[in-house]
């Protein structure tokens, strides 16, 4: 047993810092550091940065960019750009539809799709849930016929996150309807400006406009968009939500709100001192860092576990816990850094991340807290619930 | 990174676990928790003629040179056992004592008797009025020719009944809850002027409360620097916490164990208890807890025997204070998931579940180590060398 990290590896994790500080504009990581809303250029402009670099897709296989870093290294580049930080890659190209493509797509598909992917030339959501299948994700119900070269799309999609930015949409479509629900669908590649589609806002209580409805009114998709074989979607799917344990848990993301928290509470007074020497708030705060701490080491017990035996094999029973408990941590970061608003957690303009340009009503750094706090409710909904997740430990873990 | 286990490791732990799974079940130990001392002669034979007292020390002390990865295997499996010998005090707290307080002397002197299971130890530290305070030291010490004369009382000294020589803090200047003024002294259980009274703890094991009434030990009975007794005493206790978290891993998976088991025997309303949703969240919130005790302690294992003395204490508070709550979660459900049939003594699982609860209250509670990871500015704020 030995938790340090190996003298190349140090070295490595050096590189990848000097190459966030040399190469990370400063307008970018600012606007992360205060928790402000993804801005679309900015992810564009990172991620040819980084593709520039031939960093845009480490973890796929070298022949399609990857680059061929152990797990280790992945995790390690992983949490740096997140400590930094750094946008994170959009997941529903790079970690998503783009190893479902390089797994079970054709030749043409891997041409056509991949490199766009990794310079983020193509925008992609995902369109999985509808608004009656949430967790029991398998009851969707959007059809695709089948006429000719084409198939004919109709349905709803919903959550679709940031689907007004999206070029192409990689959905679950349902082409058997007598089928057993998990046997009849598949998994096509649609691009956002055939007609028919129709993307509308779903504004969420932090008042942001992240998600959207997707509604497929006669879609025309070419039957070659068909990834894989029809009616074979379901595998697809569940490769494309099992593939992801090394980010899953979120660990560098929530060191850098740690960090940011302990920042501001040394700036926020409270009873004529500052936040952060108040007994009961730096017990909260080292709380959440106990369980960031061990979460992190369960973390990298499974990324170590999938290095010996080459991330074939089945995940270590620990990797199931990295959902439930990374979003809790998550979850209590946000609201500690609301807390330390105090009063200034209470202004909400509605334009803010829209071009809003006024000054601030407090703090320059306080706008973001409230809204960070109510959006991050999402992380124990999304990708299966975090009853979803126990229900599944139980079953698959502990037998019962 | 690296989190498996050596092959050396892996035997260790492979044949302790077959020793303790032939000798050491549930019946075994009440049998044993009956003999007048309250633990079995026999295994303590068993330990040593293993190697488990020589193992954390150098070899050229006579030791095997184990590191706290081994103390961590030994202690899981223990505690899996719930083990009663007084293994902890011996080698864990007094084996501490001698690595890193004593003497070329004293080591040659002691070292091997411990290793050969022929001498028992125990740490005299707790007062009444100290709580979870380790510097608060009331015993005094009081300079006698080239000796010293102690007068004082310590409570709650776990098999301080049985040991044959104890581990004493005593004052040698200061006020009470000063850090500098302590040292540590080896003292001879039958010295005149020492008196002890054994009893049984809420977990089987056995504890005592000591008195010393003018006890006159001489020089070579001090064990480091006088008046530097509290940086002694703190990196052996570091290590004892991390020691303590092992065991309360044992303890806590075989709650875990036992509890996922009878989820899948145990019918109600003609179905496994284990198929009712609202248990099975339970038992998967105590699978999360054990996951999370598991990481910090590796994490407490490692820093164990760190020359950072802060480094080592913060992950010390974390780990103590993870343990503490993540093994009051596991506990808990663990005997509420049983129902009537936790709640019995002739059931293994009360037992493991008190055990727990006595390790959080053992050298600070989940409480007093989070305070003091707080105050010490929290786990990921980098300070300078």
């Amino acid at each position: 047993m030995d938790l340090r990290f190996t003298d190349d590896e140090i070295a490595f994790r050096d590189g990848v810092r000097a190459f966030l500080r040399e190469n990370l504009p400063e307008e970018i990581r600012k606007r992360l550091v205060d928790g402000e809303y993804m801005v679309k250029d900015d992810l564009v402009r990172w991620s040819r940065i980084l593709n520039e670099k031939g960093w845009a897709v480490p973890h796929w296989p070298a022949e399609y960019g990857g680059t061929g870093w152990d797990p280790m290294r992945q995790y390690i580049y992983l949490e740096e750009t997140q400590k930094f930080p750094a946008p994170q890659p959009l997941a529903f190209g790079v970690n998503m539809v783009g190893p479902v493509i390089y797994t079970f797509g054709n030749d043409e598909q891997k041409k056509t799709f991949l490199p766009r992917i990794a310079n983020l030339d193509d925008w992609w959501c995902q369109g999985f849930s509808e608004p009656g299948a949430g967790s029991d994700l398998a009851s969707l119900k959007t059809r695709a016929v089948r006429d000719g070269d084409h198939y004919i799309v109709n349905g709803q999609k919903t959550w679709t996150t940031l689907a007004q930015y999206a070029d192409w949409i990689f959905c679950l479509v349902r082409t058997d309807p007598d089928a057993k629900k998990q046997e009849g669908i598949s998994f096509l590649l649609i691009d956002m400006k055939t007609p028919g589609i129709e993307v509308r806002p779903i504004v969420t209580i932090d008042g942001g406009r992240e998600v959207n409805e997707v509604f497929f009114t006669d879609v025309k998709v070419p039957a070659e968009n068909l990834v894989g074989q029809e009616n074979k979607g379901w595998d697809y799917a569940k490769f494309l939500l099992g593939n992801e344990r090394t980010n899953i848990a979120r660990i560098g993301i929530s060191k850098q709100r740690v960090a940011r928290i302990r920042e501001l509470a040394a700036k926020e007074m409270s009873g004529g001192r500052p936040l952060i020497e108040d007994e009961r708030f730096r017990e909260k705060l080292a709380s959440i860092e106990i369980e960031l701490k061990a979460l992190e080491l369960t973390q990298l017990r499974v990324v170590a576990a999938d290095a010996k035996r080459g991330n074939t094999g089945k995940p270590d029973p620990a990797s199931s816990i990295l959902k439930i408990k990374g979003s809790e941590i998550q979850q209590a970061t946000t609201h500690l850094l609301m807390e330390v608003m105090g009063p200034y957690a209470l202004p909400y303009r509605a334009e803010n991340g829209e071009g809003w340009n006024e000054p601030p009503d407090g703090p320059d750094y306080a706008a973001f807290a409230a809204p960070g706090y109510f959006n991050n409710r999402k992380v124990s909904i999304y990708g299966g619930s975090n009853e979803i997740q126990k229900n599944i430990i139980a079953k698959a873990v502990l037998g019962l | 990174m690296d989190f498996d286990l050596t092959e050396e490791q892996s035997i260790l732990k492979d044949s302790l676990d077959r020793l303790l799974a032939d000798k050491y079940g549930f019946e075994d130990r009440n049998r044993y928790a009956k003999a007048a001392e309250g633990w079995s002669g026999e295994m303590w034979q068993h330990f040593a003629e293993m190697g488990l007292m020589a193992l954390p020390f150098a070899e050229e002390d006579g030791g095997i040179g184990g590191g706290p990865v081994e103390t961590m295997i030994v202690m899981e499996s223990l505690g899996k056992a719930l083990a009663l010998e007084p293994y902890f005090a011996t080698v864990v707290l007094g084996g501490g004592f001698l690595r890193l307080g004593g003497s070329p002397a004293q080591k040659a002197d002691l070292v091997p008797q411990v290793a050969e299971g022929a001498l028992k130890l125990a740490f005299a530290h707790q007062e009444r009025n100290a709580r979870f305070d380790l510097a608060h030291v009331e015993t005094s010490a009081t300079k006698d020719g080239d000796g010293y004369v102690l007068n004082g009382a310590k409570s709650v000294v776990t098999h301080g009944d049985c040991a044959d020589k104890l581990f004493v803090t005593a004052r040698l200047s200061g006020d009470s809850r000063d850090e500098t003024g302590v040292g540590v002294f080896l003292v001879d259980a039958g010295a005149d002027g020492l008196t002890r009274r054994g009893y049984p703890t809420q977990d089987g094991l056995r504890a005592a409360e000591i008195t010393l009434d003018n006890v006159k030990v001489g020089a070579d009975a001090l064990f480091g620097k006088p008046g530097k007794g509290m940086t002694l005493v703190r990196a052996v206790v570091d290590q004892a916490i991390a020691a303590l978290s092992a065991e309360s891993l044992g303890v806590m998976s075989a709650m875990h164990e036992l509890t996922v088991d009878y989820m899948k025997v145990r019918k109600q309303f003609g179905l496994p208890i284990g198929a009712f949703q609202a248990l099975q969240h339970k038992a998967v919130d105590m699978f999360v807890a054990l996951e999370q005790a598991r990481s910090i302690t590796m994490f407490a294992t490692m820093m164990a025997d760190s020359a950072n003395a802060d480094e080592r204490a913060r992950a010390v508070h974390a780990a103590k204070a993870e343990i503490g709550r993540g093994g009051r979660l596991v506990g808990e459900n663990a005997i509420q998931i049983h129902g009537g049939v936790g709640m019995t003594m002739e059931y293994a699982v009360g037992h493991y579940f008190k055990r727990m609860t006595m390790i959080d209250v053992a050298f600070g509670n989940a409480d007093h180590h989070l305070r003091a990871l707080a105050g010490a500015g929290g786990l990921f704020e980098e300070k300078a060398a």
